[in-house]
């Protein structure tokens, strides 16, 4: 029997089918009317689609088809054998071609979901008509010098701990738990999100075993980890849009996010953007703030289309 | 003729063919992009004294073709990473594509790699060194081999040079042996050119590397 996780406010999609992405299912989710605009709203890293099950009923009341989809390894989706950016760059693509051909479309990125889209938005501009990111610009903080043997030093730390976890991920999978459990380990990394909000998520974020509840995230996947990409390149970007674009930033400090701030992006801010920064709230803002967040996106794209 | 191991990385299938018999440390071999492993033995490599082995990556050879790509070269780490976890202590050779994993297990895993050598092949230049505009295509998934998102994805990788000397520094930092790294390659990208004259680093001919590196 599945227990029933209420959260106020909280909608399940209207719509639910799957995209083929080269051999990888897509799990698509979609809130309000088919005959609306669309808008397009891309969820983090280790998060899944309906992480916005608050956010989005919001969006479609003011007249949005709202479309989200699990990228490949989380939520509903496939786990693939490979992950990339340039994967989900391309999985995406496939989502858009699949739900509005060419058509410009309005688009809503959080964190990770921000990143990508401001990637695909330089590789593919004729997808976008307006271009919402919140709190997903990354950032390196220009931290005092570090000695390039230190640099190295880290780098090993990190190569090893993640070869370690590539022996150990074959046929692997997740800790089960309870609800409350699963929801305390989520709450690690989003400590300013409430504790009913997380258990709800479990519920539609994870499955239910006959030996307790599991994240659907694919086991393999990581945070962090290494490689020659440098978080800044997404500046260099996001500095060349011509879409209209708000930028979102928070102040509070939290385990997930890059801490970016008004001052670290402001040179490479797009002709035709604008900047919103609270001071005070968190890396989840539209969770945090569902209503402030709609209707901040709701305006905006209201004024830009 | 070779006798294939298979090894599992994640839920690809990898496939390692013992290519010779021998007698000491093996000589593991890393193929060029879109190679797999050449069950031929040619010269200099038959004056090897130790087993030689050849890792089809992912996506090449005998081992798994992914569905919807997703490639990077950390991962085909992860694949030379599986062998040494069968094999143990191992020289390396890399080709091309082969030789820049060669130089990340050897920064990696420098206390199981006695010597990689880096020679031509295909695949030795990566992409760009620098954020470049990115093509977002898809190709059509089928399950061939070599796949071809290996060869779109391995065959533009990013190789910035302050990447690459990082491991270089991984691996002469460790102290295990003189000169872990050496370049035979006649072409030298900019990575390969930095990663050839960086302290540490040894250059010269494929058949004096090996002897060398035999005698440790």
């Amino acid at each position: 029997m599945i227990e029933e996780h209420a959260f106020p406010g909280a909608v399940a999609p209207a719509r639910a089918y799957r995209v083929d992405a080269d051999g990888v299912g897509i799990a698509v989710h979609e809130w309000g009317s088919e005959s609306d605009p669309v808008l397009m709203l891309v969820h983090g890293g280790a998060d899944f689609a309906r992480t916005f099950d608050v956010l989005a009923p919001k969006l479609a009341a003011a007249g949005w088809r709202v479309v989200a989809w699990d990228q490949r390894g989380h939520g509903d989706s496939d786990h693939a054998h490979l992950y990339s950016f340039d994967a989900d760059l391309r999985d995406a693509a496939t989502v858009f071609d699949r739900v509005a051909g060419r058509s410009r479309v309005a688009v809503v990125g959080h964190s990770k979901g921000g990143a990508i889209m401001t990637a695909l938005a330089d590789a593919h501009p004729f997808r976008f008509g307006a271009f919402v990111n919140l709190d997903g610009i990354p950032y390196r903080r220009p931290g005092p010098d570090v000695p390039e043997h230190q640099r190295a030093g880290a780098l090993g730390t990190e190569l090893a701990s993640w070869l370690a976890h590539r022996r150990r991920t074959a046929g692997g999978q997740r800790r089960p738990g309870t609800i409350a459990e699963l929801a305390a380990r989520r709450g690690m990394m989003n400590p300013r999100l409430p504790v009913e909000w997380l258990e709800y998520l479990v519920t539609v974020g994870g499955r239910h075993d006959s030996d307790g509840w599991r994240w659907k995230l694919d086991p393999s996947m990581r945070l962090g980890g290494f490689g020659p990409w440098r978080p800044e390149w997404a500046l260099f970007r996001l500095a060349g849009l011509a879409v209209p674009f708000l930028g979102v930033l928070v102040g509070a400090e939290e385990p997930m996010g890059w801490g970016t701030r008004p001052e670290h992006v402001s040179q490479y801010l797009p002709r035709r953007s604008r900047l919103e920064f609270f001071e005070d709230l968190g890396h989840f803002v539209h969770i945090e703030q569902p209503d402030m967040i709609s209707e901040l996106i709701v305006d905006f794209l209201g004024a830009a289309l | 003729m070779s006798t294939v191991t298979r090894l599992a990385h994640n839920r690809v299938s990898l496939a390692l063919h013992l290519l010779r018999e021998g007698e000491g440390r093996p000589l593991l071999l890393l193929h060029g992009l879109g190679e797999s492993s050449d069950p031929v033995v040619s010269s200099p490599l038959p004056a090897w004294p130790g087993p030689i082995h050849g890792l089809d990556f992912t996506g090449h050879g005998e081992s798994t073709v992914p569905a919807g790509g997703g490639y990077t070269t950390e991962i085909l780490l992860g694949d030379a990473d599986a062998a040494i976890e069968h094999l143990g202590e191992v020289t390396v050779l890399g080709r091309g594509l082969g030789g820049y994993v060669a130089l990340l297990l050897a920064g990696a895993r420098p206390d199981r790699v006695r010597g990689a050598i880096i020679d031509d092949g295909p695949g030795l230049s990566g992409g760009p060194i620098e954020p470049a505009s990115t093509a977002v295509m898809s190709l059509g998934g089928d399950g061939i081999s070599p796949d071809p998102y290996a060869l779109l994805e391995l065959g533009r990788d990013l190789r910035p040079v302050d990447y690459a000397l990082d491991f270089v520094r991984l691996a002469t930092e460790a102290g295990a042996i003189v000169e872990p790294i050496t370049v035979v390659a006649q072409f030298r990208p900019p990575w390969l050119a930095a990663v050839a004259t960086a302290p540490g680093v040894g250059t010269g001919e494929l058949d004096a590397a090996l002897e060398r590196y035999a005698r440790l």
